[in-house]
């Protein structure tokens, strides 16, 4: 397999962005990507979209050839491919597109996720994100998405003692964050009390245990090593990837309190790697509920099972704590357009490993991992990042 | 959802039948073609049986926002159970009020109208459960 690089990154801001379309917010990304790699059109050798469901969303398929076409590509004739798989689609995009330009196949791909999602109504657009559950053995019985997140939580607190304030800890580190974060839908700080104070939407899960709905897109240029090194001096190589898949229902899962995707996703990216845990500086992990971040650190092995929540409540995971996790605000505070998750996510880590990280710089940040859901945990994919000069 | 996507699923939903594997004996809710245990070895080896209906609570939560089918409902108890047959499944809980709910508590399944569909209003039913 070839070495690949990421040579460019960009993003839209993230949040309710009524006067955006679908179209507007990928060829954005795109075009920052392109201009951050400083690349012709003409280099480029495919195009690899994340979405999870603009058919649903704005009733539009076929968005691989939208986004090229509107991008200025419809003449170059490219290949275009969009990837499906609940929350995780970026992540698995980004994964495919390394995958071809690995095999020889391309030299350069633009990776894009994006979903515009609030062009339907807030009932609707929960109900659409709970299509990535079991239909028929779920949500036909009235279990929403953020419902099954609050039984693995529920679970959580009754075998480890996890508590809702450090659950509440996570949306407040996020917060933080996103503060810093000029991209964020939320930049703002909010207290414990704010989150243990909201209105429930499934116990013990309250309305700030919960990332928003979002419209947004991200990018990012892929590249082999050898030819990443024309076009910057900083690549940031991508050392190691890992997908995994698992029960597509909750209550046919091993553990209810573990996800074992993300345990193997994890250990098949750090084996490729030949890195552990301990190596990475700076993580952004899929965050779509507080209780998520707690299984993903656990279940990555940063911290110990059970863990998780006091080591969020002690700061462990703080900006420049012990391993910095999501600097971006994650899910929770930078947003969360679905299909731009795994991009997003990517382009953060890019950052922070080239130093670009402004006020929420990670202090020597040389290797970083993104860690990206589809569902609820019935697909896992993380990649782990590091600086190639 | 169309008509037939309810009616597809009645012997499992009306009469609890699920699948038990001719070759490691495990229990599967839903059917299933194949054990996730036992792959292709337990191909054409996949007995039905129908579950007995008890369980005990593994975890719940009370759902406040709700889909607009459920709306008036909420708040309603849901629960992942497990049957006694090992098999875990996801119902609502009913008959109980949240603050009761307790995980390890022992519920029965009984039968009822899980929600309607389109202008029609046809209903369609299953199992919910209920403390033993």
């Amino acid at each position: 397999m070839r070495d690949v690089a990421v040579i460019g990154v960009g993003e839209t801001e993230f949040g309710e962005l009524w006067d955006r379309s679908f179209r507007d917010l990928g060829i954005e990304a795109g075009l920052k990507a392109i201009q951050d790699a400083k690349l012709r059109s003409e280099d480029i050798d495919a195009v690899y979209i994340g979405n999870m469901s603009a058919g649903k969303f704005i009733d539009q398929e076929h968005v691989s050839a939208l986004v090229a076409d509107y991008s200025g590509l419809a003449d170059m004739h490219l290949p275009t491919v969009r990837v499906e798989g609940g929350g995780a689609c970026g992540a698995i995009a980004l994964l495919q597109a390394r995958l071809a330009i690995a095999s020889g196949m391309h030299d350069i791909v633009v990776v894009g996720g994006a979903e515009k999602m609030t062009d339907v109504g807030e009932v609707q657009a929960a109900e659409i994100l709970s299509s990535t559950a079991d239909q028929e053995w779920e949500s036909v019985f009235g279990a929403t998405f953020a419902g099954l997140y609050a039984m693995m939580a529920r679970r959580h607190m009754y075998e480890y003692g996890t508590t809702r304030e450090q659950m509440a800890a996570v949306a407040v580190k996020n917060h933080k964050n996103g503060a810093l974060n000029p991209e964020a839908q939320f930049q703002k700080e909010i207290t414990i009390e704010t989150v243990l104070q909201a209105p429930w939407v499934a116990e013990p899960l309250g309305l700030f245990d919960c990332a928003p709905l979002s419209d947004g897109a991200a990018a990012v240029v892929l590249c082999e090593m050898q030819k990443a090194r024309k076009f910057t001096d900083t690549p940031i190589r991508i050392a190691g990837s890992g997908q995994a898949s698992d029960f597509l229902a909750v209550h046919d899962r091993r553990d209810i309190t573990m996800m074992d995707a993300t345990v193997i996703a994890g250990k098949r990216a750090f084996a490729e790697a030949r890195l552990h845990p301990k190596d990475i500086q700076v993580a952004e992990v899929h965050d779509n509920f507080t209780i998520s971040e707690i299984l993903a650190i656990e279940d990555l092995r940063f911290v110990e099972k059970g863990k998780g929540g006091p080591a969020t409540a002690d700061g462990l995971t703080a900006l420049n704590g012990k391993i910095s996790v999501n600097t971006s605000g994650g899910l929770k505070a930078r947003g969360q357009p679905v299909g731009a998750t795994g991009v997003a996510q990517a382009v953060e880590i890019v950052r922070q490993l080239r130093g670009q990280g402004g006020k929420r710089q990670v202090v020597g940040a040389r290797r970083g991992l993104t860690h990206t859901l589809g569902g609820t945990g019935a697909t896992a994919v993380v990649h782990i990042f590091e600086r190639g000069d | 959802m169309a008509i037939p996507r309810f009616w597809r699923e009645i012997q499992s939903r009306y009469n609890l039948i699920g699948t038990k594997c001719g070759s490691c004996g495990k229990v599967d809710f839903p059917p299933r073609a194949v054990c996730p245990t036992c792959g292709r070895r337990s191909v054409g080896k996949m007995q039905r049986v129908q579950l007995k209906g008890k369980g005990t609570v593994v975890t719940y939560t009370v759902i406040h926002d709700a889909p607009a089918q459920f709306e008036m409902q909420k708040p309603y108890v849901m629960a992942i159970v497990q049957m006694d047959e090992g098999v875990r499944l996801t119902s609502q809980l009913i008959d109980v009020k949240s603050e009761d709910v307790k995980i390890g508590m022992k519920v029965q399944a009984t039968f009822r109208k899980l929600g309607q569909e389109g202008d029609a209003g046809v209903i369609h039913y299953g199992y919910k459960f209920r403390p033993a």
